[in-house]
C-alpha cells in the first residue's frame, strides 16, 4: 500500500510586501511529513514559522513553490474535513456558549464527530453552558482544541498549542495527543516550549530566518549543536579577559550574569584549563548543552548567512 | 513503521453542500441576535417609539398618496428600523474579523462568499423583525391607512432597501474597528434619515437643504420604500438609491481585501 505524505512543501517561499521593502518570511523550505508522525516546529519569533503554517492551512499562497496536504490542495483538504488546526490568534465569539460554539463548527463540516463526545475529550463537558466570554484562557484553548478535533482530521497543527494551560492541562492535553497519533493522526506542532517539543515530538524541525536549519529527533539536532556549557563564579572578570576568553579555538560565546561566568564552547577542555590556571574562577560546573542552547547556537548561525 | 491500519484515506471524506451553510448555523446566528439587547433595543423598541412620537403629529389624517399621512410616516419608521438593524448587522462581520472569528471560520469547510451571504441573510431576517415590529405597532396605533396589499408592498421593498445599510454597516465596521461603530452608525443613520426626508417631508426644508439632501443616501432609498403608497418615484431617486448602494459594497469590498493580509 502507498502511503500519501501528510504534508509536502517543495521548495516554498513566501514574500510580503511592495517591491521596494520586501520581507521574505520564508526564504526555500522543502518538508515531507509521513501520517502518524509528531512533529516540532521550533524557531523564534519571525522565523516563518506561522506563514509557513499559514500556507498549509491555504490560508495563504507561497510566492514560489507547492504545498500539499494528503495529496490535496491545502484548500480542499480543509473543505472535507482532512486538516484541523489550533491556532494562537484564531478568535471565539464571547457571546456563545462554549456548547454552542462547537455545534456551530460541527453543522460546517459533512462528516463530524458528535458534539458531545468532543466535549467529553476536550474535558469541557462541565462548562457547556458557560459564555466563552466567562471562559479562563485555558478553558478557551480546550474549546479550539475540541473545535479542531470535530472533523477526525487526518492532519493537526497546533500553534504553541499549550499555552495558558496549567501543568496538569498540558499533561492531559499531550497524551491525548500521542493517543489519537497512535491512530495515525499526523501532528505538527509551533512552539517554543523547548522542553516540550524535545519530549512529545518524534522530530523536530528547526527554523530561522525563513530556512531549516535542523530536521531530527530530539537527541539528533542537540548533537547537531553538539558542546559544552562552562560555568564558574569569577567576580570582576574583565573586558581583557572576556576577549581573551572569546579568542580561544572552538569557543561560541562568553556571557556574564553577576558574578557568574558563562562560556559556550565546543572544547570546554580549553576553556576549563584557562579559567582554572590563569584566572581566580572557582565553583566551576561543565555541563552537557540543554535543547534551549542548542537551539540558539543554530539559530544564532542563521544570523550570520 | 506501519502505515496500512491508521492512515486516513482522504477519498473517503466529503465536502458540505451550500459551501458550508445549513440551518444549524442560521439558527445559532439569529438567536445570538436576539440575545443582545442593544440589537433588540435598536431592532424592535427605538422605531416603534419613534412612530409612536412621530406619528401622531397634527395633520396625521390628511392624505397622502393611496393613504394617509400616518402611513407615510409609519413606512418611514420602518425603513429606519430595518436600516439602523442593517447596519448593525453589517457592522458585526468587521467585528468578527478582527475578533478573529473568520480566520477561525476559514479552518472549516465555510465559504468565505457562503459566510458573507448568511450574514447578509441573517440581516434581512433582522430587518424584516424591525419592519414587522414598526408595522404591528402602527397597526395597533390604528391611525395609519392604506390598502393592504400596500402594506405589504412598502413593506417588501424595504426590506430590499436595507441592504444599502447591511453594505455601509461593513464598510463603516472596518474604518472603525471594534464595538464602535455603531456609535457612529446610530447618530449617522439619525443624521441621514433627517436629510433625507425619513423623519420630515423635504418640502418643509430650504431649497438650499433640499439640493444637499437629493444627493444623501437616505433619499433614493426612502423614495423608493414610500412610492407603492405615494405612487410618485422621481427618476433622480432610483439613481441616488443605485449609487449610493454601490458605493457602500465596493467600499465594503475594498476595505475587505485590504484587510485580507491575515484573512
Amino acid at each position: 500500500m502507498t502511503t500519501t505524505s501528510a504534508v509536502r512543501l517543495e521548495g516554498v517561499t513566501k514574500d510580503f510586501g511592495p517591491a521596494h521593502q520586501r520581507v521574505h518570511a520564508v526564504r526555500g523550505i522543502d518538508l515531507e511529513l509521513q501520517q502518524g508522525e509528531i512533529v516540532a516546529f521550533l524557531g523564534p519569533n519571525g522565523a516563518g514559522k506561522t506563514t509557513t503554517i499559514d500556507m498549509v492551512l491555504g490560508l495563504s499562497k507561497p510566492t514560489i513553490g507547492d504545498v500539499s496536504v494528503l495529496g490535496l490542495e491545502p484548500r480542499d483538504a480543509i473543505a472535507r474535513g482532512l486538516v484541523s488546526a489550533v491556532m494562537q490568534t484564531g478568535g471565539l465569539l464571547k457571546d456563545l456558549t462554549v456548547r454552542e460554539t462547537v455545534r456551530y463548527t460541527a453543522s460546517l463540516f459533512a462528516d463530524t464527530e458528535d458534539v458531545d463526545t468532543v466535549l467529553e475529550k476536550a474535558g469541557i463537558t462541565a462548562i457547556g453552558d458557560r459564555k466563552v466570554g466567562k471562559c479562563s484562557g485555558g478553558e478557551q484553548q480546550r474549546l479550539r482544541f475540541a473545535m479542531a478535533l470535530l472533523p477526525d482530521p487526518a492532519l493537526l497543527l497546533l500553534d504553541e498549542p499549550t499555552t495558558g494551560m496549567d501543568v496538569e492541562g498540558r499533561r492531559a492535553f499531550w497524551s491525548a495527543i500521542r493517543e489519537d497519533a497512535a491512530l495515525g493522526r499526523t501532528v505538527l506542532f509551533a512552539t517554543h516550549y523547548l522542553e516540550e517539543a524535545d519530549q512529545y515530538a518524534d522530530r523536530i524541525v528547526l527554523i530561522s530566518k525563513g530556512r531549516i536549519v535542523a530536521d531530527g529527533t530530539g537527541a539528533q539536532v542537540k548533537a547537531m549543536a553538539s558542546g559544552r556549557t562552562v560555568r564558574a563564579t569569577l567576580p570582576d572578570a574583565h573586558q581583557d579577559l572576556l576577549h581573551e576568553l572569546a579568542s580561544l579555538g572552538g569557543v561560541d560565546g562568553v556571557e556574564t550574569r553577576g558574578e557568574s561566568l558563562i562560556v559556550q564552547a565546543k572544547d570546554s577542555d580549553a576553556v576549563a584549563r584557562f579559567l582554572l590556571t590563569r584566572t581566580d574562577a572557582r565553583d566551576l560546573e561543565i555541563n552537557a548543552r540543554g535543547l534551549e542552547e542548542a537551539f540558539l547556537s543554530l539559530t544564532d548561525e542563521g544570523d550570520d548567512a | 513503521m506501519t502505515t496500512t491500519t491508521g492512515t486516513i484515506d482522504p477519498a473517503a471524506r466529503r465536502v458540505p453542500p451550500f459551501g458550508g451553510v445549513n440551518t444549524t448555523v442560521l439558527r445559532i446566528e439569529l438567536r445570538r441576535m436576539l440575545r443582545n439587547r442593544r440589537t433588540i433595543i435598536f431592532t424592535l423598541i427605538f422605531p416603534a417609539a419613534l412612530l409612536l412620537s412621530f406619528g401622531g403629529q397634527s395633520g396625521w389624517d390628511d392624505k397622502a398618496g393611496l393613504g394617509n399621512v400616518a402611513a407615510y410616516i409609519l413606512v418611514s419608521m420602518s425603513l429606519y428600523g430595518a436600516a439602523l438593524t442593517a447596519a448593525a448587522g453589517g457592522s458585526m462581520v468587521a467585528l468578527e474579523r478582527s475578533l478573529g472569528w473568520s480566520r477561525q471560520l476559514r479552518l472549516t469547510p465555510l465559504n468565505p462568499v457562503a459566510y458573507i451571504l448568511m450574514k447578509t441573510l441573517v440581516a434581512l431576517v433582522m430587518g424584516a423583525l424591525a419592519i414587522t415590529a414598526v408595522n404591528v405597532v402602527g397597526a395597533i396605533q390604528g391611525k395609519a391607512e392604506m390598502p393592504t396589499h400596500i402594506w405589504f408592498e412598502c413593506a417588501v421593498v424595504t426590506l430590499f432597501c436595507t441592504l444599502t445599510f447591511a453594505a455601509l454597516g461593513v464598510f463603516v465596521g472596518y474604518v472603525v474597528p471594534g464595538e464602535n461603530a455603531m456609535q457612529i452608525l446610530g447618530p449617522g443613520l439619525a443624521l441621514l434619515s433627517f436629510l433625507g426626508g425619513v423623519f420630515i417631508p423635504l418640502d418643509q426644508y430650504s431649497d438650499v437643504v433640499r439640493h444637499v439632501a437629493y444627493w444623501t443616501p437616505m433619499y433614493g432609498v426612502a423614495e423608493i420604500a414610500r412610492s407603492p403608497l405615494t405612487r410618485e418615484l422621481p427618476w433622480y431617486a432610483v439613481v441616488n438609491a443605485v449609487a449610493w448602494f454601490a458605493i457602500f459594497v465596493v467600499g465594503a469590498a475594498w476595505r475587505m481585501s485590504k484587510d485580507t493580509a491575515r484573512v
